[in-house]
């Protein structure tokens, strides 16, 4: 059964098709990579289908829903949860805080609520505390829990940043890029992390360019290559497929 | 309604609008060198008319608006090398914040000196009612000065940033201020300079309309309102544009008190304002500057 | 985590009640006036805070909306209706009770609404005015929000002056005093100078509590997430816009109730209240508390105001406060009252003292 099914999405900034007729699925408890040279437009494909950006063209299906973009937001509380790239933490707030953000989608106390609080509202208050607590645990970080988030190593703070997007209980969870920055043996404990994350019933995607990372773990990988699929299947298919190596080698016949 | 009284406010309309035009074209100079929007602007026209008024009583006319152009020029290097220079890339609140307080300090300052009472110059030629009448209409030779004097304005920032060394180096700093000093333009001159350059045309500016509209203390902010609402509407950096924008909002703003009280007049601005920013914030000549304008958070 | 947040409460309300106890015992009681004014004048202030502070949104008119609330309250319980009260909805007002009936100045009659009718009113247009401005401008970001705030203090300052029914230049007087319950009334009569201080500042106490309550929760660390980092907050599931809406009219609605309240105690309001200078004020004051600090705005606020009208600053009033942002913002843009500041300072005073002098 899939999860995410995309179809024929295209995205053109001024003259530069930067996704074009792209479509895949992700099924539900699949780890799937999508990988290319620079300048393949994965992360505009992870915008547009976490809807940060509007597509030209295509759709996108999440657990049978048809994708409105230019509300993100509404897609955290319908099961995607995403981490950028570029980690981006709140400042001036702790680890635990900024995973308690995390639980937003998840708790409803809102201005009134939250100006004169009843006692559901600091029931609901422990509770976001607690589940953060949680995720920070799991992820192995609970001693991190108070310190200034932005003020935490590289390789802490993207796995604060995780946290912050397993708070949300997502179904889907978008990851650019993860190991970007981080050692090999960082790189190979995300590995692990990523395959227990999966294992708790999380349908994973993510964008990668470290290959030992992306073949160890997925179980199927997408290619993408100016914008355009060029190949899709298991790993070991796509290391052997010379659409794949001309992509990222170059033509060696030239 | 007749025809001549219509053309009378048009071009009261023109006149103003021809100084709201200036504003915008000042605001555009340091936001291109700098990023930041100089609230101060309006004052620096402020300045220009009441330095002028003060030094007439003891030099020629020309003299007096020659050395209030240079006094105000001198106070916009001061103000940037004060106040703007020792900054290390300070958010966009920040720079509001200062700018703002700047305005008013300047306001207050000249409130100090002037007092209350509104001034103004001696007229160019002639007086108060010397008029050039074509049929039905007339035009005070004033007039012509300002819409002379602006265009002059104009044609000389074209040819400085066009064709002269100096401000090519400005347009560089201004595209890309690294990669100028890589070349070894002086950023921090050119910046200094955007501020000399946008005080001395406000400055000449103030001078130039002062028979027609008065100065007081108080002048400033309202053309620093007005300025802006001509730079969203896309004259910010655009000399042309700016001229279109101020155009347009000086006749609308004239022409309104065809439906709304006097006392209204200077809401018209903002409302036009208000209405650009909510519907169409990249201005009417949709210019990137302005675009850019909205996307520094 | 919540104990040490009630203590600054406690200690902040003995000292609003030493305040008073000194300044009866020093025969200075009449400080307490202009101390009743600064508790209102820090209402819109706590509520810019946190609009600037924790929403990280610039509002340089919010004076407009002080003004309009007092404005509101104050020409709904001075208009006379008398004169109208053949038509049906001055009927209708007067039997749900809104109106109270009396004679004016001249001794003629007058029918005006009351005012707690008047406040709750002033409040709810606030509300609505301050949504349907704020939707379209809270997305505007920088110079442009900052212009846009700053067009709409402008024009509520030109309309209030130039609306005869509004007093123009006058403003509007005689407005009666707030009866809150029975035996405690809002009003600037001497013989209830007391009363009066401890309403304002037990109002202030409260606001600061609620506040307290909001930034500590979940709404307190998603307004906090849109200021650190607003691409990682939709990432997150806040709704931002939203979210800024909301706390645009929490802070616009408390600014108007300072407004009402000040009005009453006055018993007028005049356009000055609605112009540019007194929104730059509020700004200082939460700039000089250092943005995000509720309790460093507050009591800078309400010492500066005091004695901007004590006069200390005399002609240059508004310099002073003009002053104060630039010098604030390119000094020590996190503000004055800052913990970290104090323990460098500090740090330099010690480490002078224990150097030996040779």
């Amino acid at each position: 059964m899939s999860l995410l099914n995309i179809q024929g999405l295209s995205k053109t900034f001024g003259g530069l098709c930067a996704v074009d007729d792209v479509g895949f699925e992700v099924a539900e408890g699949a780890i799937k990579a999508v990988i290319g040279p620079n300048g393949a437009g994965k992360t505009t494909l992870f915008n547009l289908i976490f809807g940060s950006a509007t597509p030209d063209g295509g759709s996108v299906i999440f657990a049978g829903a048809r994708l409105t973009a230019g509300c993100p937001h509404r897609q955290v509380a319908a099961g995607m949860a995403r981490t950028f790239q570029h980690i981006r933490l709140f400042p001036q707030m702790s680890a635990l805080e900024n995973v308690m953000v995390g639980r937003h989608t998840r708790s409803r106390a809102g201005f009134l609520a939250s100006l004169l609080p009843m006692p559901w509202t600091w029931r609901e208050e422990r509770e976001i505390r607690a589940e953060a607590l949680a995720v920070l645990e799991f992820l192995g970080i609970t001693k991190l829990a108070e310190s200034d988030a932005t003020h935490l190593a590289y390789g802490e703070q993207r796995a604060v940043e995780l946290g912050r997007a397993l708070a949300s209980k997502p179904r889907l969870l978008l990851l650019d890029e993860p190991a970007a920055g981080l050692n090999m043996r960082e790189t190979v404990e995300l590995g692990k992390l990523i395959r227990r994350i999966r294992d708790t019933g999380v349908t994973v995607l993510l964008v990668e360019h470290d290959m030992g990372l992306v073949m160890g773990i997925s179980d199927e990988i997408v290619v993408l290559c100016q914008g355009q699929k060029i190949a899709e299947g298991q790993p070991l298919a796509i290391q052997k497929n010379p659409e794949v190596v001309r992509a990222y080698l170059g033509d060696e016949d030239a | 309604m007749t025809f001549a009284l219509f053309l009378q406010y048009l071009v009261a309309g023109v006149t103003y609008g021809a100084i709201y035009a200036i504003v915008a074209i000042g605001f555009g100079i340091v936001y291109n060198a700098t990023g930041i929007i100089n609230f101060a602007q309006g004052e620096f026209v402020m300045l220009g008319g009441m330095f002028a008024v003060t030094l007439q009583a003891y030099v020629p006319l020309p003299v007096a608006v020659l050395l209030a152009v240079l006094i105000v020029m001198g106070v916009g290097a001061l103000v940037e090398i004060l106040f703007i220079r020792w900054l290390d890339r300070p958010t966009v609140l920040r720079m509001i914040v200062i700018t703002i307080g700047l305005s008013i300090g300047m306001r207050e300052l000249a409130l100090l000196v002037w007092g209350e009472g509104v001034r103004s110059l001696p007229y160019f030629t002639g007086d108060a009612v010397t008029a050039l009448s074509v049929g039905d209409v007339h035009v005070s030779p004033q007039v012509l000065w300002v819409l002379g004097t602006v265009g002059v304005i104009v044609a000389f920032l074209l040819f400085f940033f066009g064709q002269t060394r100096l401000g090519r180096q400005m347009r560089a700093c201004a595209a890309n201020r690294d990669a100028a000093r890589l070349c070894g333009i002086d950023a921090r001159g050119m910046v200094t300079l955007s501020f000399v350059l946008a005080a001395g045309i406000g400055a000449l500016a103030g001078c130039v309309v002062s028979p027609i509209t008065y100065v007081q203390y108080d002048s400033g902010t309202n053309l620093a309102i007005k300025g802006f609402t001509v730079a969203v509407l896309g004259g910010l950096g655009n000399s042309a544009a700016a001229l279109g924008g101020g155009l347009i909002l000086g006749v609308i703003e004239s022409l309104s008190i065809l439906v709304l009280p006097a006392a209204y007049k200077d809401v018209v601005a903002i409302a036009i304002l208000l209405a650009i920013l909510v519907f169409r914030p990249a201005g009417i000549f949709g210019n990137a500057a302005t675009a850019r304008l909205q996307e520094h958070a | 985590m919540s104990r040490s947040r009630y203590a600054p409460l406690a200690v902040f309300a003995a000292l609003i009640v030493l305040v008073q106890l000194v300044t009866g015992a020093a025969g200075k009681s009449q400080y307490l006036t202009q101390l009743t004014m600064a508790g209102y004048y820090a209402l819109p202030i706590v509520g810019l805070t946190l609009l600037m502070g924790y929403a990280g949104q610039i509002s340089i008119g919010h004076a407009g909306f002080f003004a309009i609330g007092g404005y509101l309250s104050g020409f709904l319980t001075t208009y006379n209706l008398h004169e109208l009260s053949g038509h049906w909805w001055v009927r209708a007002a007067a039997w749900l009770r809104l109106l109270s009936a009396g004679q004016d100045a001249f001794g003629s009659p007058s029918l005006v609404v009351r005012a707690w009718p008047a406040c709750i009113a002033a409040l709810l247009v606030i509300a609505l005015v301050a949504y349907l401005i704020g939707k379209p401008v809270l997305r505007l970001k920088g110079h442009f929000l900052a212009m846009a705030t700053l067009g709409f203090g402008t024009i509520v300052y030109r309309l209030v002056l130039g609306s005869s029914l509004m007093g123009a230049a006058d403003g509007i007087s005689d407005v009666p005093a707030f009866h809150l319950l029975p035996g405690l009334a809002i009003s600037g009569k001497a013989a209830v100078r007391v009363s009066n201080y401890y309403i304002a500042w037990g109002l202030v106490l409260i606001t600061v509590l609620l506040l307290g309550n909001l930034i500590h929760s979940r709404v307190g660390r998603a307004l906090r997430a849109i200021h650190g980092a607003e691409e990682a907050a939709t990432a997150s599931g806040i709704d931002i816009q939203e979210a800024k809406l909301k706390m645009f009219v929490l802070s616009a609605v408390l600014a108007a109730l300072g407004g009402v309240l000040l009005t009453h105690y006055n018993g007028g309001i005049g356009p000055s209240e609605a112009s540019i200078l007194k929104s730059v004020r509020m700004v200082a004051m939460v700039a000089i508390g250092g943005m995000a600090n509720l309790w460093g705005a507050l009591i800078m606020g309400a010492l500066l105001n005091f004695l901007s009208m004590r006069g200390s600053f005399g002609s240059y009033d508004d310099a002073v406060f003009g002053g104060i942002l630039v010098l604030i913002m390119l000094f020590s843009p996190q503000g004055l009252l800052r913990a970290d500041l104090a323990r460098r300072v500090l740090g330099a005073v010690m480490r002078r003292r224990k150097e030996p002098v040779t």
